[in-house]
Parts: structure tokens; C-alpha cells; sequence
């Protein structure tokens, strides 16, 4: 009951009770957006944005910068750059 | 998916084991006992037993579970009052899967449904206001508990149905507060928790500046965790580096999700709908002051509690349940005696077999035990 979910929000299904559709894992649900809403500008504008989703309610933007940290630091203790690098050449 | 596979690498989580490994080695020589780390949250208590962390961890660190599950402290004159309500006629009683299966003093509300009391699994408090609108004649009751994680979730949904008018709903409120509770659990005899594990998500809406007191009063480090295998061995490697260093402090390991100053939509939805209750009664704990909250006078409309004639008798927990002590972190799971003979997840006596994140119920199902007994009783030994 406790653990979130992340989903991605892909449209906003009805503006005025704050509803939008979230992509989790390939399922497509209806979630409140009221407590992510108030950091953006608009409503559209959080479409493409990654939510952690909790009983129906999208509670927190996934802030990528942080996340990007939180993994760099991970990364940092070693080990993985090499494995890194090789993910980057098998791809270019 | 984006955000998951990323912190569950293996190669990583090797380097971690072996940084834990080296400080806790040190940390629990200094002690003469094992470094014990509480995790408040039972997602966390989840993801330790699922992904198997315990395993992985050398001897010198000892996971705690602590409180964290709202499932498991639910006490049991409340489930009466949930049953109560639900046998009522007129009533649908909503709520989570796993609170169905509370047991109460004479049944949990999974067994008043199969004696034909209308009891629905929902996954969102939402969907209660669906039935709500679908059943004009019926008095729909959403059964919420949670800590600061799901409360903003049932306070919109009563917003929502005081803004489109619904009148044949209600909600029977278990929800609790975090700080109250870690403030007990610090306070009980016999605690020897030298850092925290920080629950991810009630911080994402509360923030974490509310833990502050631990570092200042208690000088106990937290660090706030994601519930990925590679975000709690993180954390606990950053608890065991704050321990070396001997400068307690709030570390937010899960920054990704949880912001410093909370969710202030969600804080705003709570301020507005509830009120501190003067005590609740836990599971195991037993009364804890201003620990739950219920609905002020502004929308006690909506309170079960006042729509419904509940009971409201205290009853104590059965005499041979050790949930308490499991709780405190005083003994583990397996060493209750009731454990895996009267106590098991299709027949629980405690709470903590009930919810997947109840520590009792994780051991169990995910192999933890009394085969571990060599390892096990070297930290029995030492909580005694
Ligand atoms: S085994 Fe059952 S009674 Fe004993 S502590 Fe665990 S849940 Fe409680």
C-alpha cells in the first residue's frame, strides 16, 4: 500500500478535476494530478513527465536531475565505468 | 521502466556491500555489538525481505523493522469498529486489499464479507467515490489508514465529494502520523538503534526538515530512502558513513522524489480536512498522544464515526502476540513464540503477518527464520 509506482503522464483527460492519463509500465490509468499541478505553469505542461503514482494520485514529479545524481554517485564508486563505456561504444 | 532497472544493478550493489561491509565491521567492534539501522517504513520493510538485502549484509549490521506498516498497528477494537460499520444494511464498506485482512476480536472485515456484508477492495479512495455516485440509496464508507503517504489521497477524495455534492459517503479515519510514532519508538526502554532509514514517500509529502529533532535531540542519523535494493544499500551506507564520522544529521538519499519542503498541495489538502486526534491507540505500542488524525468539525459530515454507532471498545492484543516487541526491534519475528505455529499469514494473530510489509508476514513468506538461526542468535544475545 506504502510503495509507489512510477508512470509517465501522456494527456491530461480532464483539466478541471485535475485528471490525466499515466502511463505505468504499459497500463494506461486515470490519476489525480492535484498534488504535482502547482509547479507548473500548465496543466499540458506536465505531459512527458515521470510522477510516482500512489492509490490514484500522482504525489511527486520525478525530478530527473536528481535522479541523474543519486546514480552518478552509485556510478561513482567504480566498478560500473568501465561496463559504462562499453554500453556507450556498443552503441555509437 | 524508467527509474527502476537503474537501481537494481548488481555490480553496484557489490561495491556497496563491500563499503558497508568495511564501515560496519569498525562501527560494531567500537560497540561490542552489531551497528542496528532501523527502517520505519514497511516499503522498506518490503523491498529487504523481496530483493533478499538481509542476506547480503554482513553480520556486523542488523536491520531493524520498525512501526512503519499501517496495516499491522491498526489495533484491534478499531477493525471491531470497521466490522461494525461495514454489517450495517445500509453500508458499503471500501478500502485496501491488505486492511481487509486485519484480524479483529471476533473477524476481519474479509470474513464479515463472507458472511454477506458488502465489503469492496478499491484501489483508490476515488473509486469509492465512483460507487458512492453508482449507489444513491447505499452510505458508502471508505476505510483509510496510512501514514502522511496516502492521508493527502483521502483528504482530496473528501474535498472531491464536497465539491460535486456527495452526501452518501464517508470515511472511517485510521490515519496516523510519522513523527509522533519515531518519536515513541526512540523513547521506549531497551532501544538500541544507532541510525534510521527515513520512509521515502511520507517524506515526499511532509519533507524532511520534521526529522530534524533526531539528529538534534536524540543524535541519531536518518537518511531518507527510495525503496530500490540499490537506494536502501545506499542509504545505509550513507547512515554508517554519518555513524563514523560521529555527526549525525538529515541526509536525503531519495532526492529524486522527495523534495526538503514536502508536498504543499498535498500538506494544504491535509491542514484543511483533518485535526489531530489527542492519542490513538496502536497495535503493539499501545497509545502514542497526537499519533492519528480524524476530521475537524468543518467536515464531520463525511466522519463514519459520527454517521455509524461504532463500539469504540479498546481490546487488548492476545497475550501470547509479541508484536510490540517486534515492533521495538526488541526481538525478531521468529522468535515470538506464536510465530509460524499459531501465527501464520493465512491465520494471523498479530498484524504483522497480515500485510506483505509487516515484518512477521515478510519473514515468512520470503524465507527468513529460524534457519538462520546462528546468525539470528547472535543478535538475540544481544537485544536481551
Ligand atoms: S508472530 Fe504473529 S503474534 Fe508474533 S509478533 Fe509476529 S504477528 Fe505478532
Amino acid at each position: 500500500m506504502c510503495l509507489g509506482i512510477p508512470g509517465k503522464i501522456v494527456a491530461i483527460s480532464d483539466a478541471v478535476q485535475l485528471l490525466g492519463i499515466v502511463d505505468v509500465g504499459g497500463i494506461q490509468r486515470s490519476v489525480d494530478l492535484s498534488c504535482v499541478a502547482q509547479d507548473f505553469a500548465s496543466l499540458d505542461s506536465l505531459i512527458g513527465h515521470w510522477v510516482l503514482v500512489h492509490v490514484g494520485f500522482a504525489m511527486s514529479v520525478i525530478d530527473e536531475a536528481e535522479a541523474q545524481a543519486t546514480l552518478a554517485v552509485l556510478t561513482e564508486l567504480g566498478q560500473v565505468q568501465e561496463e559504462l563505456i562499453a554500453m556507450q561504444e556498443g552503441q555509437s | 521502466m524508467k527509474y527502476v532497472d537503474e537501481y537494481r544493478d548488481p555490480t553496484k550493489a557489490d561495491k556497496l556491500i563491500k563499503e558497508i561491509t568495511r564501515l560496519a565491521d569498525t562501527l560494531a567492534e567500537q560497540r561490542g555489538r552489531p551497528v542496528n539501522v532501523m527502517e520505519v517504513c514497511g516499503g522498506h520493510t518490503h523491498s529487504i525481505f523481496r530483493y533478499g538485502i538481509e542476506n547480503m549484509l554482513p553480520q556486523s549490521v542488523e536491520l531493524i523493522h520498525g512501526p512503519g506498516c499501517p496495516v499491522c498497528v491498526l489495533p484491534i477494537g478499531r477493525v471491531d469498529d470497521c466490522v461494525a460499520i461495514a454489517e450495517d444494511e445500509k453500508a458499503i464498506m471500501t478500502t485496501f486489499g491488505d486492511a481487509m485482512r486485519v484480524p479483529g476480536s471476533k473477524r476481519s472485515l474479509l470474513q464479515a464479507k463472507s458472511l454477506g456484508a458488502d465489503v469492496r477492495m478499491v484501489y483508490s479512495p476515488l473509486d469509492a467515490l465512483k460507487i458512492a455516485r453508482a449507489n444513491p440509496d447505499k452510505e458508502i464508507v471508505f476505510f483509510g489508514l496510512g501514514f502522511e503517504t496516502t492521508m493527502p489521497s483521502t483528504a482530496l477524495t473528501v474535498l472531491k465529494a464536497e465539491a460535486a455534492g456527495i452526501r452518501n459517503f464517508s470515511l472511517f479515519c485510521n490515519h496516523i502520523t510519522i513523527i509522533p510514532t519515531i518519536k515513541a519508538v526512540l523513547d521506549s526502554e531497551d532501544f538500541q538503534v544507532d541510525g534510521f532509514l527515513g520512509p521515502g514517500h511520507v517524506s515526499m509529502v511532509i519533507g524532511t526538515r520534521p526529522y530534524d529533532f533526531i539528529a538534534e535531540h536524540y543524535r541519531r542519523p536518518v537518511v531518507i530512502s527510495g525503496f530500490e535494493p540499490l537506494d536502501i544499500l545506499q542509504s545505509l551506507w550513507m547512515v554508517l558513513k554519518q555513524l563514523d564520522a560521529g555527526h549525525p544529521y538529515i541526509e536525503n538519499q531519495y532526492s529524486r522524489v522527495v523534495p526538503e519542503d514536502g508536498n504543499h498541495a498535498a500538506l494544504q489538502a491535509i491542514s484543511r480536512v483533518f485535526e489531530l486526534r489527542p492519542f490513538f491507540e496502536w497495535r503493539g505500542l499501545g497509545s502514542i498522544d497526537h499519533s492519528g488524525v480524524q476530521l475537524n468539525a468543518r467536515y464531520a459530515a463525511y466522519d463514519a464515526e459520527r454517521k455509524f454507532a461504532v463500539p469504540a471498545v479498546a481490546i487488548a492484543d492476545p497475550k501470547a502476540c509479541q508484536c510490540g516487541e517486534v515492533l521495538k526491534g526488541i526481538i525478531k519475528p521468529w522468535q515470538c513464540k506464536v510465530y509460524g505455529k499459531a501465527c501464520t499469514p493465512q491465520t494471523p494473530m498479530g498484524a504483522l503477518m497480515v500485510s506483505s510489509e509487516g515484518a512477521c508476514a515478510a519473514y515468512y513468506q520470503y524465507g527468513g527464520g529460524p534457519h538462520q538461526a546462528s546468525h539470528d542468535d547472535l543478535v538475540g544475545e544481544n537485544a536481551a
